[in-house]
This record gives C-alpha cells, structure tokens and sequence, in this order.
C-alpha cells in the first residue's frame, strides 16, 4: 500500500510534468517560467555576493562601536557576543578625557579644513594650466605630474625631514636671523608643501582637475572672453563653478586623508594637539599608565571608544555628502 | 620696459605665459621638493650621513658600501622585500579583477544600490593607520568571538569549525599544483585586506562602464550576441585602458603600505642609520617603476583604444 503509494506520486508529476512541456498552450508561460527562474538565481546570488562583501567591511565597525559599549563584566563574560548586557558610556567619557576630545578634534578638524581649501585652490588651477593652456614642455611638465603620483613619498622623506629642519629660502633667512629655521614639530611644512602643489597626494589632485577641465566645452571660455571677462574673473567665477563635481571630489577626499594622515605627521613631528590621529596611537599607554589597568583587552575597550570617536565626524562629512561625492568620482574624471 | 614688451608679444605667446603663470606654485614645489629630494636621496645613499650636533649634517662619500650592506649583510632586508613584492604580485591581479566584478554587479540597476555604494567606498575614507589597526584586531576577535579574546577560545572556536588544511589537502587531492593552491589560500586568508584595498578601483570601473555608449549594446543586441560574447567582445575591451589606471593605483597603494616602509622609517629614525634607510627607499622605488612599466607594456599591448 504504501509502496504503491510512493510509487504513484512521482509518476503523476512526472506525467503531468511531461503533460505540460508538451503541451503548445503553455509556451508562454514556460518561457515566462524560464526566465524567471534565470532571473532569481541571478538576484540571489548578486545578493548573497554583495551582502558578504558588505559584511566583511562593516563587520569590524559595527564590531568596533558594539565592544566601544561593553563593561568590565561583559569584556571577561564569554556568552556576550556584539550586544552587551551591562552598556556603559565610561569608555567615551575616559576616552575624552585623555584625547582631550574638543579642543583636539578643533584643532585637528581646522587644519585638515585649512590644507583642503589650499589644495583645492592650488591644484585647480595647476589642473587648469594644464588643460587649457599650451607652453613649452608642457607634455614633459605633465608627466612630472604622473611621477609625484607614482613614487611612493617615502622615497623624499628624509631630504624632506633635512630641508624643514634647516629651513631656508636661497639664504634669505640665514642672512636675516643669523640661522635657518627649525620648522619641524609644527604644521607649518605641511602649508607650505601644500601651498606649492606637492602636499599629500597632490599629484592625484591635479591629474583629476585636468581630465575634469578638458572635459568642459571651449565654448563657454571663448564666451567669457568675448563678453571681457579676464582670465582670472573666467577661471573663478566660470570655469571653477562648473566644476563643482571634482570640487566636492578633491575637497572630501583631501580632508579626510588629511584628516587620516599620520605619515607626513609622523615625518615633521607635528604635535598631537593638532593631529588627532595621531594621538590615538598613546591613548593606551596613556591610560594604562595613569589608570593602572593593566588587561590589554579592557584597554582595547578604551580604544575602541578613541577610534569612534574620530569615525564619527569623517561618517558625518560623508553621509552629507555621499551623493554628491559618489557622482562626483563618477563623472570628475579620475577616469581618463 | 617690460610693459612694451608684453604688448609686443603675441597671443599665442600671452596664452602660453598664462598658463605658466597657472602652473608655476606647483612648478616651484615640484623642483624644490621632489626633483632636489630624489637627488638628495641618491646623494644619502651613496655616503655615511652623520648629524652634526648643531643641527645641518655632513657627508661622507662611501660608494656602494650601503647598498652592498643592505643585500649582503642586513638581517631582514631581502626578507622584508620579496614578501613584499611577493604580496603585491598577489594583490594586485586579485584586486583588479575583483573590482571589475564587483563594478559589474554594482552597476545595474537594483533597490539600495546608492546604500551598497557608500558602504563599499567606506574603507577608502577610513583608511587610518590607527583605525585600520583597531578593526585588524576586532577582525580577529569576532572570528573567535567578540568578546573571547583570549587564545584558547580562538583555539576551541578553530576546533569547531572548519578545518582548513582539510580543504587544501582536498584540493591536493584533486592533482593541483602546489603553487596554484598556495595562491588561492593566499588569496582567500587575505580576502578582507583586498576588499578594503578595492574602493577606489571599484568606484574608476563603474565610472568606466558608465561610459560606455549604449548604442554599442543595442548594436550587439540586434545582431544576436549572448550576454557572454556582449561582456567579451564590448565590456571588457571598453574597460581595458582603465585597467592601466587601476593597476597603477593599486601597486602604488600596496607598496606605499607595504613592510619595506616601515624599516626604511624604522632605519632612518629609530637606527639613525640614513644612508641605509635611503637605499631601502630607493631600491624599492625602482622595483615599483619598474613593475608599473613591465605591466602597462604588457597591458598596452593588448588594449584597444576607442578613439
């Protein structure tokens, strides 16, 4: 009985299976089938793809705020896994406490947003005289460009170390104060580097100005031109406008590798009043010097806290900003 | 004087001051920062530099010595620098090629797509020295637990779960070469550090599939292709040149992080040791000039231009 029951079953769907695919009045529909089916798979698996990518990238942030959270009791209680059970805000008032949060993160937001703006002036131009202008050499001048982008900064880091820590400018200095000046241990190499085209990335900079300005109409210069404007009233009030794109572009991302920087902050001792990511790095031996806590993962903790922090004005810049920026890589041309 | 002799000059030649006029800040800093520090650095590592205790240093020129030091007698040198050429041969064909999947999946059209985007350009911006290393650690804790940082739960939660060297010897099994299968784990165990690598070469093919114009689709539709031959014989040459970009990003991104830095830093201001320190940097620039030409003229070769 049973048997002949098991026996059944699958022959009649196999039959009424065999029933439909030969049947022409549903043609249609196993097509429709067909593609439907094709069409579910392709989601499911863009979707499990794109999910785990996404996973393993916010999986240490969300990892990193959770355990910024947890209490002493929560660190050492092995059945608490992301969601603790005892919250506590102690690690971000301690954090605060030793980054000396405020006037740090002033401090540092305002130099990352004053070397943006030079950057953004600076490198727009040079990106303009390179895409508009014809002079001698310029292909070769261009590919300079390329080379600062190419070799690594830490090939120049100690003749840039040795030139700031005797600074001059063709004697000028010596002659006037008797020596050269240390400018190392305060921000000021970084403006000047910055201020002559060759701060962090700059390179990368320039190349995006020039293939976003040669991808701009000559007609609206020759416009320009012929209603009187001068070259520097078109260059700001026209052509810098229209580049609004690459603007945004070159603008979040100079602040926030800035803003990140701890290369060129490490290179010219610049103080960790002013650079805060920097100062996250002695957090830990801070604490646990002054604190006498001596568990390494209830230091972490403290970490933790430090870390997001700092996250948390870079996350605020671009989630305001994530639109505009997304379209602005896209059409500014890092592409060439 | 020179007011007569602007007016005499002509418009092209106006033209061409102009433009100088716009590059000459960058012009400036370029010669005095790049081009006399490369100089210098060639200067550093062919002599002794001592620092003098009033500030300034003097030079003692001793030919080849450190760079004969620095692959016949360093400790760690030569190790330091194949593994990293070694990881950034590994890297940088995984990196290009997973972009441009990834750029591919990410380009049509699906609900969430802006959301999926930010997240993926997230790694780009939090790319910290400081923050990287926090989320290193936390990377390692979740895999073991969050809050288990200790060895023996990692140990116990290794046990568990999946045995690696079971799949390897599997695949061992299965007649691969060995170096084929060291690649692939390679590839797998340092799968996290090349998805946070990809931001930006994901974000340059996107913006290169966008480019391509659509009638060239429809033109491969009327004419019967597969989507496999589209992907083939339009995406991919389309995408070509951008390789070149990507690739270029992504050597100079690996190396600018790589362990070679790190001594060359550690050798100049921990050891004090300048000229050696020089010639690490130096050798390794030229290694890296000389991948990224070895393979533009490979890639080059085999790219069609559309215009």
């Amino acid at each position: 009985m049973d048997k002949a029951k098991k026996k059944a079953a699958p022959a009649s769907v196999k039959n009424r299976y065999r029933a439909f695919m030969a049947d022409d009045q549903f043609v249609n529909d196993r097509i429709r089938w067909g593609n439907n089916a094709k069409k579910f798979i392709l989601f499911m698996f863009r979707m499990v793809l794109i999910i785990g990518v996404c996973y393993v990238i916010l999986g240490p942030v969300i990892g990193i705020i959770s355990s910024s959270f947890f209490s002493d009791a929560d660190n050492y209680n092995p059945m608490v896994y992301l969601i603790p059970q005892e919250p506590t805000l102690g690690r971000y008032t301690m954090a605060m406490e030793y980054l000396d949060y405020w006037r740090t993160m002033s401090a540092s937001l305002l130099y990352s947003l004053s070397l943006m703006l030079i950057q953004v002036f600076i490198c727009s131009m040079v990106g303009y005289g390179f895409a508009r202008y014809n002079f001698p050499f310029k292909n070769v001048l261009f590919a300079c460009v390329v080379v600062m982008i190419v070799i690594p900064t830490n090939t120049i880091m100690l003749p840039l170390y040795m030139t700031f820590a005797k600074f001059d400018i063709f004697g000028i200095i010596k002659a006037i104060r008797g020596s050269e000046v240390n400018l190392l241990s305060t921000p000021i190499p970084m403006y000047i580097m910055t201020a002559f085209g060759c701060g962090l990335r700059s390179g990368l900079y320039i190349y995006i100005f020039n293939q976003f300005f040669r991808g701009l109409p000559k007609e609206i210069e020759e416009a320009a031109f012929v209603d009187g404007a001068g070259t520097l009233y078109t260059y700001f009030r026209i052509m810098l406008v229209n580049a609004l794109p690459s603007v945004v572009t070159v603008a979040i991302f100079s602040m926030v590798w800035q803003y990140n920087d701890t290369f060129y902050a490490n290179l010219f001792l610049i103080s960790n009043d002013i650079v805060i990511s920097k100062r996250i790095a002695t957090i830990e031996a801070s604490i646990s010097n002054v604190e006498k806590i001596l568990d390494p993962n209830i230091l972490e903790l403290f970490v933790d806290a430090g870390i997001v922090l700092i996250m948390i004005p870079i996350l605020i810049i671009y989630i305001a900003l994530q639109k505009q920026f997304i379209e602005g890589v896209e059409r500014s041309g890092i592409v060439g | 004087m020179g007011n007569k002799k602007k007016k005499r000059m002509s418009l092209s030649a106006k033209r061409s001051m102009t433009g100088f006029l716009f590059i000459l800040p960058w012009l400036i800093g370029f010669l005095w920062f790049y081009a006399r520090s490369l100089i210098m650095s060639v200067e550093f590592s062919l002599s002794e530099l001592t620092v003098n205790p009033g500030g300034g240093y003097s030079l003692k020129f001793v030919n080849l010595d450190n760079f004969i030091y620095a692959f016949r007698a360093h400790a760690t040198y030569k190790q330091v620098l194949t593994t990293s050429v070694g990881n950034m041969l590994i890297d940088v064909p995984l990196i290009t090629f997973f972009s441009l999947f990834m750029a591919l999946l990410l380009n049509k059209k699906f609900k969430g797509r802006t959301l999926v985007r930010a997240i993926f350009f997230l790694p780009v911006l939090l790319n910290s020295e400081a923050i990287m290393d926090a989320m290193n650690l936390v990377r390692t804790m979740m895999s073991g637990g969050i809050s288990s940082a200790s060895a023996e739960m990692a140990e116990a939660a290794a046990g568990s779960g999946v045995g690696i060297s079971y799949y390897i010897e599997m695949f061992g099994a299965l007649g691969l070469p060995d170096s084929i299968i060291t690649y692939i784990s390679g590839a797998v165990s340092r799968i996290s550090d090349i998805i946070n690598a990809s931001g930006v070469q994901i974000i340059i093919f996107i913006a290169a599939l966008q480019s391509i114009p659509g009638s060239m689709y429809e033109v491969a539709k009327i004419e019967g292709s597969t989507a496999y031959e589209t992907f083939w014989k339009v995406t991919f040459p389309m995408v070509m040149p951008h390789i070149i970009t990507n690739v270029v990003y992504t050597v100079v991104d690996s190396f600018t992080q790589s362990e070679v830095v790190e001594l060359a830093y550690k050798t100049a201001f921990t050891d004090k040791n300048y000229g050696l320190s020089s010639v690490f940097s130096l050798v390794s620039t030229v290694i890296t000039c000389l991948i990224l030409v070895i393979v533009c003229r490979f890639i080059q070769k085999r790219t069609f231009y559309y215009n």
